[in-house]
């Protein structure tokens, strides 16, 4: 960034007339209203949170999470991204190696199609799987003769959840993976390693960090979804809450801090998924510019 | 590659078929019926008006903050710089419990504005203010690239050409900058459409005031009422699609744009 603010008068005045600054008067009132409306959307909702939560105390705060409605949410969100969030990661793997390393016909389908359920309401994307599975749905009477529950139970849930998170870590590596070419994995193939080695030792190890942070994202939104869940839930208190739900429900039964110490733990997550990714950001940079230090030298 | 294909029609294509073979099913007098009720035509009205709005102030917020963030030197910089994307993190039902607490009456917020007439919780402007937290990164994230490419000769050449700085801005930085920000405010267009988690705690959904078109079609569904609810969920997915056609568009225009520059 060219010039940092203190310096003597004469200079700033200088390069004022130079023309590429704005007077500091606009300069610093941009970045006033810049950063009261930084801090009415994104601090104050994020204080208020923890502080809502501990409203009543750290006890009340700590029984409304282990009380059983609540601790069986969590354990349904738990058990929910630990299913989605792989399968996820193996079809993100797979479909970005497709797109990155192979040329074919419908490519650029295949990338639309990936990006698909990011630009359809959480809502619709929910009521696709009622259509299908619900009791009046394509599958439901046949679901239902055999007994097997997908809508209003823990299948659905999960179902709906893989729609919504499947793009992420497909979008993250699909970059990364265009950026590191294939001509390592051709040498390493004519080296005489097979196909799995290869990918093993050699693309892996290349997309780490875009895969990393893929899983990340893809967590995070898994556990806090909260539309196309809320559709094929059923909301049955105990047993198809998730912890989105849950804090719905407390909301709506006037437990506001209760409500608040569920939403405390969605909003810690998020805070940990932003703290990777700018962890991440960092390193990059300084990769950056250790080789362009490399670069530089001699 | 077998894999991929199987997958992505397992989970995507089979439900998008489902839902359109059950649209299929209805006569078009059915669907035009069940799909322009009154009650429906009300929240698309709610649903895009509201969406507009908070587009427009993500829109004007997003380059004040893009251009803050690229071009100014300030305590906290770098901690605002990775919060942005805090939205896109914090899951919906969170930010919109936060935020009808932060209006409402006794909240933080809610105890200075609701005196003053200001009442954010359970009224339309609540539904734009949480539209406007939940698509607040699309606007900065798509401009920043494009403000730290700028090249700053340009700005240069205008000012020793005589430009001042307000002239400088207009003529030459503000057109260069338009297509991202057009694609920004289409972006967060889209994703406020399609948003329910964070209005169902906000907006109070009253049918006919705060009720959104997501909201109604989870009203259809708890009634059984699936045609009702696929019939609203087409006319979505028909104005998502329109809008992703739109996004691809400004995106080659920028990217274009940016080439030539």
């Amino acid at each position: 960034m060219a010039g940092t603010v203190n310096r003597n008068p004469g200079a700033r005045l200088k390069r004022y007339q130079r023309g590429t600054e704005e007077p500091p008067v606009v300069k610093w009132t941009l970045i006033t209203v810049a950063l009261t409306f930084c801090f009415v959307f994104l601090l104050l909702p994020l204080v208020n949170v923890f502080a809502q939560a501990l409203a009543k105390g750290w006890a009340y705060y700590w029984s409304s999470l282990t009380q059983p409605d609540s601790w069986a949410a969590i354990r349904l969100t738990l058990i929910v991204a630990g299913i989605s969030v792989p399968l996820n990661v193996l079809f993100g793997l797979a479909a970005a190696w497709a797109v990155a390393k192979f040329e074919f016909r419908g490519k650029s389908l295949l990338i639309t199609l990936i990006d698909l359920p990011f630009s359809v309401s959480p809502v619709v994307a929910g009521l696709m799987f009622v259509v299908l599975f619900g009791l009046q749905g394509f599958f439901g009477k046949w679901l239902d003769a055999h007994e097997i529950k997908i809508i209003f139970a823990v299948p659905g849930i999960v179902l709906a959840t893989v729609f919504v998170t499947f793009p992420f870590v497909a979008r993250e590596l699909i970059p990364v993976m265009q950026a590191a070419g294939s001509e390592q994995e051709q040498a390493a193939l004519t080296l005489g390693a097979n196909g799995w080695q290869t990918f093993w030792h050699v693309t892996l190890p290349s997309v780490k960090w875009g895969l990393i942070y893929g899983i990340i994202l893809c967590n995070a939104r898994a556990m806090g979804e909260f539309g196309a869940v809320a559709v094929v839930s059923g909301h049955i208190t105990g047993q198809t809450d998730t912890m989105p739900l849950r804090v719905e429900k407390l909301y709506n039964e006037y437990d506001a801090p209760a409500a608040f110490a569920v939403a405390s733990l969605l909003a810690l997550l998020a805070l940990l998924t932003l703290g990777v990714r700018t962890l991440m950001e960092w390193r990059e940079a300084r990769e950056f510019e250790r080789a362009q230090m490399t670069a530089a030298q001699p | 590659m077998g894999f991929t294909l199987c997958y992505l029609s397992a989970i995507v294509l089979i439900p998008f078929a489902g839902l359109l073979l059950r649209t299929f099913q209805l006569s078009w007098a059915d669907f035009w019926r069940l799909a322009t009720t009154d009650r429906a035509m009300a929240a698309y009205r709610l649903t895009f008006g509201a969406s507009l709005i908070a587009a427009l102030a993500n829109a004007l917020f997003g380059t004040l903050l893009a251009w803050v963030l690229a071009r100014y030197e300030f305590p906290g910089r770098r901690i605002i710089d990775s919060m942005v994307d805090f939205p896109f993190a914090l899951p919906t039902a969170v930010a919109g419990l936060t935020l009808a607490n932060l209006f409402a009456a006794n909240g933080w917020l809610g105890k200075y504005l609701v005196p003053l007439g200001i009442k954010g919780a359970f009224t339309p402007l609540g539904i734009v203010i949480a539209l406007t937290f939940v698509g607040m990164p699309f606007v900065v994230r798509t401009l920043q690239p494009v403000l730290q490419n700028l090249e700053r000769e340009v700005e240069e050449a205008a000012a020793t050409l005589g430009a001042g700085r307000l002239r400088t801005f207009v003529s030459i930085i503000a057109p260069s900058l338009l297509p991202a920000v057009l694609t920004g405010f289409a972006l967060a267009f889209a994703r406020a459409i399609g948003e329910y988690g964070s209005i169902v705690f906000i907006s109070g959904n009253l049918p006919f005031k705060t009720e959104i078109a997501p909201y109604l079609i989870v009203m259809r569904l708890e009634e059984y009422d699936y045609t009702g609810a696929i019939a609203l969920a087409i006319v979505l997915l028909v104005f998502s699609f329109l809008l992703l056609g739109v996004i691809n568009l400004l995106e080659q225009w920028s990217s274009r744009f940016q080439r030539k520059v």
